[in-house]
């Protein structure tokens, strides 16, 4: 009978002091919790894209709740409705966020664009690109492994016969796959843009011909037609000033190459987390 | 100085607590897939490792021992482990928040892990001093850190391999895992030679 009580004293007793060392440790040493950083987390997508430049959702609601100058419409994923609600929380006029979307600036899939090699190594665009720059011959152009596919937190990219291609539906403008791609051929537009020139090859057009039979060589004619003078030529490869850009399609049309791509980026967002 | 060192290597190469004596081995599993989580977890663990070990031993040696209590090791441990956690990471998140957000999750994670007890029975058990006790503490946890490392290397070369179907995902990992477990029992006995006398 003895023996038993000791241990169970001995053990509750344990169990008492380490109790009450926690509990008024806990009081002690409270860190008070900033609520309106929490409430701020709570109303953002949590899909931690850096779209916004803060590591993250928390530290973008961090930001927003210490003031530190940051802006309540940088959360391009969450778009308008989160926008909306910081500014109710922080009780600051509404901005308006410019939804943006990812655009692959290649066309060079299977039977367009040559191939130097048959690339056996690692699944991914970084391996290849390492390894004489991928498998095809045009070293500006997407190598087709999917990096991008990989990192888009709404499955919004497939490869399609070796080449990315963003769904314009899914994207929601974090810019991650603009960071990954290693030939950085994957820009980040405002979604009312309506053209963008489907190359990057930025060599000579003879050389651009011998590669591949879809990209730019750099001909400036549409840069000659283009009736707002919105296009200019820099480094053989056409670019489009979206701010005189009036969408007329007239480039398009002209292009001898067909390399400039007329589409309707926007659309209702389609979100997968 | 000599007896130090030699604690440590058996402690990292011959006894090394995951990959010999198969301790610990859910976080060696489950959170080695990538090296930024394995590191973290280890720094995390040799922290608590070695904090244990601290509080422990006394309570071992004042209130066990002195009262004939030896029997209750276990059940005492495990509760003063897990107070003993709960209460660092309070007092991190108070006084060292970057620290906290280093070790994060796995503070808590660790809170009962196998390993950490085991190194505290086993300091007891082998009749160490107090401080040896605390080097041995340390090596254990280096030895964990070093199987995390390593391990999480060796997932990254199956995570771009494609395995037979049947052995894709947990049973390659284990498979390779018991063939770094070989690898190590080749260090067994190397100490005792390094250190032996005469």
């Amino acid at each position: 009978m003895f023996p038993i009580i000791i241990a169970i004293s001995v053990v509750a007793g344990i169990g008492v002091v380490a109790g009450a060392l926690l509990t008024t440790a806990s009081k002690v040493m409270n860190v008070p919790v900033d609520e309106t950083a929490e409430k701020l987390r709570e109303c953002l997508p949590g899909a931690n894209c850096g779209a916004c430049g803060y590591a993250g959702c928390d530290g973008y609601a961090a930001a927003l709740a210490g003031r530190l100058e940051a802006a309540t419409n940088l959360c391009v994923p969450g778009g308008d409705t989160v926008s909306r609600e910081i500014s109710e929380i922080l009780d600051l006029p509404v901005l308006d966020v410019i939804e943006q979307v990812a655009a692959v600036h290649c066309l060079g899939c299977v039977g367009t664009v040559q191939q130097k090699m048959t690339y056996q190594g690692i699944n991914s665009c970084r391996a290849a690109k390492l390894q004489y720059s991928g498998e095809y011959s045009c070293t500006y152009g997407c190598l087709g492994y999917g990096d991008c596919a990989v990192v888009c937190p709404n499955n919004a990219i497939c490869v399609q016969d070796g080449i990315a291609r963003v769904i314009h539906e899914r994207c929601i403008g974090c810019g991650l796959c603009a960071r990954t791609c290693p030939n950085g051929i994957i820009h980040v537009h405002a979604d009312t843009i309506t053209c963008i020139i489907d190359c990057s090859n930025h060599a000579r057009g003879a050389e651009v011909v011998k590669v591949c039979s879809a990209g730019c060589i750099g001909c400036r004619k549409c840069e000659r037609e283009c009736p707002v003078d919105a296009i200019s030529i820099k480094e053989n490869l056409p670019f489009i000033d979206y701010d005189k850009c009036v969408g007329c399609g007239h480039c398009k049309t002209v292009c001898v190459r067909k390399c400039i791509r007329f589409a309707d980026f926007r659309g209702e967002l389609t979100r997968s987390y | 100085m000599v007896k130090f060192v030699s604690i440590i290597l058996a402690a990292v190469l011959v006894n090394n607590y995951v990959l010999r004596q198969f301790l610990g081995i859910c976080p060696f599993l489950g959170v080695s897939k990538d090296l930024k989580n394995a590191t973290g977890m280890s720094i995390a663990v040799v922290f608590v490792m070695v904090l244990a070990t601290a509080v422990t031993y006394p309570i071992q040696k004042a209130l066990l021992e002195a009262h004939n209590l030896a029997y209750l090791q276990t059940i005492v441990f495990i509760l003063v482990i897990a107070a003993l956690v709960q209460f660092v990471e309070i007092a991190l998140k108070k006084f060292i928040p970057a620290l906290y957000r280093a070790l994060g999750v796995y503070l808590p994670l660790i809170t009962t892990n196998c390993a950490v007890l085991g190194v505290t029975i086993a300091n007891i058990d082998a009749k160490y001093t107090y401080a040896e006790s605390i080097v041995n503490a340390f090596g254990s946890g280096l030895g964990f850190f070093l199987a995390m490392v390593i391990f999480s290397g060796v997932r990254s070369k199956l995570e771009n391999s494609r395995p037979p179907k049947a052995f894709s995902g947990l049973p390659i990992t284990l498979v390779a895992a018991g063939i770094v477990s070989l690898a190590f029992f080749g260090f067994g006995g190397i100490v005792e030679n390094l250190f032996a006398k005469g």
